[in-house]
């Protein structure tokens, strides 16, 4: 009797929110029916998709910048969508893929690690985030195979070992971890072949800012589902940057200053690229 | 089988409230001041991991005395109701008196249903805009829930501690002296003349957290070294 009392308390006590909500409030979580053999895949469903997120260590943490587009078909869903968040005070999370999914999952994410932090009185380790958003990642294996997929890249800082550090996800969950720099999403290519030849060892923050920045451009410039900066709309990347004294939002004002600079620079090499 | 002795409800109720009253008069004080700054939470706790007061959520606190095992549930039942809550509604649509509401029906069904009640005395506190905004609730282990103003003392000789705050509380004390004021009213319940800052748990609900801080998340704990700073500088 003592016995199965103390074991019901130790199978009930959980840090995990999402647990949480499987055990007590399942129609909370998202969840999406599969649809019926014989309508999937013909027609991929029309929804906003997100696009190009990339990534990079500097010296002393990470920096992470999403553009502003959403695309469905060949249509511009949205000029104004922001695919980079806060996932806590140390680390930032940026989507690609279905856009509703995406800021489902990353809603929840948010609350899992905040969940745990209040329960458990400390911050999950970095590897420890990284693992839950793989399994949230793995849970939307049904949909990504009906073509409704969501791709994270994930940034933060280690505090224990005192380096910023990237992970990339495949739909499958598979969790990467990356050196340097990373991209996920339509633009990528374009955006990482751009980090290559930008990105170097150490850079001080600002630069290493600016040259997300720049790669947003190159990416905006192959990519039609990539939105580059906008002048008219005042509209510029969404930019974090995570150091040891946590995460912070780059301003609106340092944003346009840099992506002032790049097309200047760029209008006045008077080049075709 | 033995023989049941009819016993009256006033006096099982009775029994239960005495029980209950002993566990928590065993327990060391803890405060909570509503100041210009936030809230100020004030335990005397030698532990530095088991905590009497805890953060549930962007404004709101949470303090106790009594049992460490049962308050603590009760304090992640609290978290678990306010990031559900949060989650499918909205950050803004989780309040205090919400939970105050759930802590008390909870409370009083385990006082008349269980096999003992529980020995516990909570404050839930949140942080307003302004002063006036502010709420203080104290629920007590029957589940009876009070609206209090500007503090609240919880714990053993809460009489006595409750004058000495009464005595220096103003509306403006910034967070230090609120601090200070909460330890000279801690010490009046204790044999040793003053208090280690070991000894003492604090935290904050900062009214700015926003404009401070960045976050809207106001629970502050100070670590050792800030209330050593806090209780060396005399205003």
């Amino acid at each position: 009797m003592q016995e199965t009392t103390a074991n019901k308390v130790a199978a009930h006590a959980t840090s995990s929110f999402t647990e949480h909500l499987q055990r007590d409030r399942p129609e909370l979580l998202p969840q999406y029916a599969p649809f019926a053999a014989g309508t999937s895949a013909a027609q991929p469903l029309a929804v906003p998709h997100a696009t190009t997120i990339v990534a990079m260590t500097y010296a002393g943490g990470i920096v992470m910048a999403g553009d502003r587009r959403a695309t469905m078909g060949n249509i511009i869903a949205s000029r104004h969508i922001e695919k980079v968040f806060p996932a806590d005070q140390y680390s930032v999370l940026g989507i690609a893929g279905t856009a509703g999914i995406a800021i489902d999952l990353t809603r929840l994410f948010q609350v899992e690690l905040e969940h745990y932090e209040k329960i458990e009185g400390t911050l999950l380790s970095l590897d420890g985030k990284a693992n839950r958003l793989g399994a949230m990642i793995r849970g939307n294996l049904p949909m990504a195979l009906q073509g409704l997929a969501v791709v994270p890249l994930f940034a933060g800082f280690d505090t224990a070992a005192g380096v910023g550090r990237l992970f990339s996800y495949d739909v499958t969950g598979g969790r990467y971890e990356e050196q340097e720099h990373h991209a996920v999403g339509s633009g990528s290519m374009f955006a990482r072949g751009a980090l290559k030849k930008l990105w170097r060892p150490n850079l001080p923050e600002d630069e290493a800012i600016s040259v997300a920045v720049e790669s947003l451009y190159d990416a905006a410039d192959d990519d039609s589902a990539t939105g580059g900066p906008d002048p008219v709309r005042q509209l510029w990347p969404v930019v974090y940057a995570v150091n040891r004294a946590g995460g912070r939002r780059v301003s609106e004002r340092d944003l346009a200053a840099i992506a002032g600079n790049i097309i200047e620079s760029r209008a006045a090499a008077r080049r075709e690229a | 089988m033995t023989q049941q002795f009819y016993v009256s409800p006033e006096q099982l109720m009775k029994d239960r409230a005495d029980f209950a009253r002993k566990g928590i008069a065993r327990g060391r004080s803890v405060i909570v001041v509503s100041c210009e700054d936030g809230i100020a939470l004030v335990a005397e706790n030698p532990s530095p991991s088991l905590h009497k007061i805890g953060e549930i959520y962007d404004k709101i606190a949470f303090a106790a005395v009594g049992k460490y095992n049962e308050f603590e549930s009760l304090r992640q039942a609290g978290v678990r109701y306010a990031d559900v809550r949060g989650y499918s509604y909205d950050r803004e649509d989780v309040t205090a008196r919400g939970l105050a509401s759930v802590y008390a029906q909870s409370l009083g069904a385990v006082f008349t249903a269980e096999q003992k009640p529980f020995e516990v005395e909570l404050a839930v506190a949140e942080v307003g805009a302004s002063q006036d905004l502010d709420h203080l609730y104290r629920l007590t282990f029957d589940g009876s829930i009070a609206d209090e103003h500007n503090f609240i003392v919880m714990g053993g000789q809460a009489d006595k501690v409750s004058g000495a705050i009464e005595g220096g509380w103003q509306r403006d004390l910034s967070f230090a002296a609120a601090i200070r004021l909460a330890v000279r009213g801690l010490v009046t319940d204790n044999e040793a003349p003053d208090l280690p800052a070991r000894a003492l748990e604090v935290a904050v609900l900062d009214r700015s957290s926003e404009s401070n801080r960045g976050t809207r998340r106001a629970f502050r704990r100070l670590s050792d070294q800030d209330v050593v700073e806090l209780l060396a500088e005399e205003s």
